[in-house]
């Protein structure tokens, strides 16, 4: 019985251990960019993210003061001074760029003609000679710096002003709340006939709406566009809510459908029998009913259309005050490749709309799943 | 501001007009045939044939027009030549099967067909069952899913920042260089590095495409009845035995639901390859083809329009095996 228990046990934490390296494994690349969206830029780009708790190490040089600078001391020309600026904590330094990290903190070493550089773990640097000082400028002294992590909030507002991500926010909203609102207004109706409702062709219509559900947009992207220029829709905000709004019928009717099929017959024949007409029914009795089934296509729609890139690229246009988002975010990848501080923080803004919508409705988006799939098979 | 004002007309013109269609033309039929008087019985079953096409008329009409006449127009494009003014019969399927970036995408589509699915589900099935009886499983079943928020130009960034390179010897500031430098290993380019760069990408759906198998899956894992589990621990079936031998084979219904929609959306892939690659470096896949014959340089919709109408060919078997099991459900 012992072993039995122990070996439980055991599998309890093996199961501990492996789930929770699944979760880390599948949090990490989204931490990754939220820790290095708040990194400095310089440090981001020369030590890991996962780096940047620990100080920083920096090289570079500073130059002493100048012949005007010295004080005589004791007989000797002393030049005094810090190479470090606040923060900073000196790990090595040197004179010459060949070997800039040669010396230690504390250490003396005889430059040229009689001078002694001293150069303390405070970074404080003392020049002495013995003949005064000639010199213009100062000589260098090249510093191996350490720096703490500096953590910042500079990146958010250098990008939502000059990157033009706010406009493509406003643009994103803009293109966003219609194109789930519409739809889903739409669907209730049909998806209502669809299941409470007697006549000719309703099973082919269902039949219809499940196929459409599968249809890729790619196939409907030139015909449309050609359409709306005809119609004189044209590329705009009118043509990508009417597109957005076609390409999500099919889910939501499916969805809506779906549910309100299992709502309890007893109720609306009893509401036909008191002779409510079908309109007061369906609002006063079917959409409340369903509000679970409509906020999970809600949901779907909203994080669909906001994330999407494809259908806003070809129905919306590409210039800079068209972009949304998700179009922004590319147009960066492709000219600031190397500018992480630029793209993290744009991508998180990017996604931190349907995120915060994500953990706060996932309630819902997990019961139009199962009810999107789970049922259809 | 000016375009929030926009943004708020249209969403109340749009309702105004949608509540305004479904309620007006709900009155108009009821004033036509007054559910009352005389002839009260006839009027109700004429008014009750003709509400349905109420209620449908806008979704049908959307339906129509935004999804069933692109394919009839796509199909009628794809026979014509570039700018549709002239029918050229089957050249523009002749042409893709002799052109070697179409064989390129076929063969990375069928890749992805064959991994993203094959790996999401299986990670997923795991997820699920190791997260389902943690205290602590509906955090951890939440981090593996948020990646479904997530969009996949988005996830092209955090996913690039990870493949990030820097030269040997340098401080790699890109994860999975960082690691393999500290392994021994030289740093790679990795999204250039053919053939494997495709699986580079595949990466990124199968870690946005696990949380949703796993949220289908857990659901499925749970609805199995308890006794099957029971005898077969009383019987002496190890925890892996459960698992495989009884547990695995009652859901067989639900692992196929949920491989086939990762399916349909690897077959659509597109943001993924079109904002990480570009399709270079041997990763091109259809719709990305697709993409560039119909809006980059000179468009040419004809062969645009056959790449469409292949990826609708490759979708058909799952329409209608959708089609076939919903009706099957119906009755």
């Amino acid at each position: 019985m012992e072993g039995m228990a122990g070996r439980k046990s055991s599998l309890v934490w093996a199961v501990n251990i492996a789930a929770f390296l699944l979760v880390l494994l599948w949090t990490i690349p989204t931490l990754g960019l939220l820790v290095s969206s708040f990194r400095d830029r310089d440090q981001i780009l020369t030590s890991g993210w996962w780096q940047s708790f620990s100080a920083q190490e920096a090289t570079g040089f500073v130059r002493t003061g100048t012949a005007e600078d010295a004080v005589q001391q004791d007989g000797l020309y002393v030049i005094e001074g810090t190479v470090l600026t606040e923060g900073q904590s000196l790990i090595a330094w040197g004179t010459g760029p060949r070997d800039p990290a040669a010396h230690q903190p504390g250490e003396t070493v005889e430059i040229e003609d009689g001078w002694q550089l001293t150069v303390a773990e405070d970074g404080r640097y003392r020049l002495t000679s013995a003949a005064p000082f000639e010199m213009r400028r100062g000589e260098r002294i090249f510093v191996t710096t350490g720096a703490p992590a500096r953590l910042t909030t500079e990146n958010y507002s250098r990008v939502l002003t000059a990157e033009g991500l706010g406009r493509a926010f406003m643009n994103t909203l803009t293109v966003t709340i219609p194109a789930t609102v519409i739809p889903i207004l739409i669907a209730a109706f049909a998806a209502y006939a669809l299941a409470w409702m007697d006549f000719p062709g309703r099973a082919l219509l269902t039949a219809a709406v499940v196929g459409l559900l599968v249809v890729p947009l790619q196939v409907a992207l030139i015909p449309l566009l050609r359409l709306h220029n005809e119609l004189g829709i044209g590329k705009g905000y009118l043509g990508i809510w009417l597109a957005h709004t076609g390409f999500g019928l099919p889910l939501a009717i499916y969805l809506l459908r779906n549910y309100m099929v299992g709502l309890p017959r007893e109720v609306i024949e009893s509401a036909r029998v008191d002779g409510a007409t079908e309109f007061q029914i369906f609002r006063k009795i079917i959409l409340p009913l369903s509000f679970p089934a409509l906020a999970s296509f809600a949901i779907f729609q909203f994080l669909w259309v906001w994330n999407d890139l494809l259908v806003a690229t070809v129905f919306l246009g590409n210039t800079r005050e068209q972009l949304v988002m998700t179009g922004v975010l590319r147009e960066l990848m492709g000219s600031k490749g190397g500018e992480w501080e630029i793209l993290a923080t744009s991508a998180f803004i990017s996604i931190a709309v349907p995120l915060v919508v994500f953990f706060a409705m996932q309630k819902y988006l997990v019961r139009g799943l199962l009810a999107g799939s789970v049922k259809g098979g | 501001m000016e375009l929030f004002w926009l943004a708020i007309g249209t969403i109340a013109i749009g309702v105004f007009g949608c509540v305004a269609w479904f309620w007006g033309s709900n009155l108009i039929l009821d004033r036509i045939y007054p559910p009352r008087g005389p002839k009260a019985g006839d009027n109700i079953r004429k008014a009750s044939q003709i509400r349905p096409w109420l209620f449908l008329g806008p979704a049908i009409l959307f339906l129509a027009v935004y999804l069933v006449y692109p394919i009839f127009d796509s199909l009628w494009r794809s026979v014509h030549n570039a700018r549709g003014t002239e029918f050229v019969g089957g050249a523009n399927y002749a042409w893709l099967m002799g052109d070697g970036k179409f064989r390129e995408s076929m063969r990375n589509n069928l890749v992805w067909l064959l991994v993203v699915p094959a790996l999401s589900t299986l990670f997923g099935l795991i997820a699920a069952q190791l997260t389902d009886r943690l205290k602590w499983g509906a955090i951890g079943k939440s981090l593996i899913f948020m990646p479904m928020a997530i969009s996949f130009v988005g996830a092209g960034v955090i996913w690039k920042f990870i493949y990030e390179y820097r030269a040997p010897g340098e401080n790699q500031i890109g994860l999975l260089n960082a690691i393999v430098q500290a392994l021994g290993g030289g740093p790679q380019l990795w999204l250039t590095l053919i053939p494997w760069n495709n699986f580079f990408l595949m990466v990124v759906l199968v870690w946005i495409q696990t949380g949703f198998a796993m949220v289908i899956l857990s659901a499925a894992l749970r609805g199995i009845p308890e006794e099957t589990i029971e005898a077969a621990i009383l019987d002496g079936a190890s925890p892996w035995q459960v698992f495989f031998k009884i547990k695995v084979p009652q859901i067989m219904g639900t692992i196929a639901v949920v491989w086939t929609t990762i399916t349909i959306v690897v077959l659509k892939v597109f943001d993924i390859v079109f904002v990480m690659t570009n399709g270079q470096w041997g990763t091109q896949v259809l719709a990305n083809l697709m993409y560039d014959w119909m809006f980059r340089g000179t468009p040419d919709y004809g062969r645009g329009s056959a790449i469409a109408i292949i990826l609708m060919l490759l979708v058909t078997p799952i329409m209608i095996w959708n089609i076939i099991n919903a009706r099957r459900e119906v009755r």
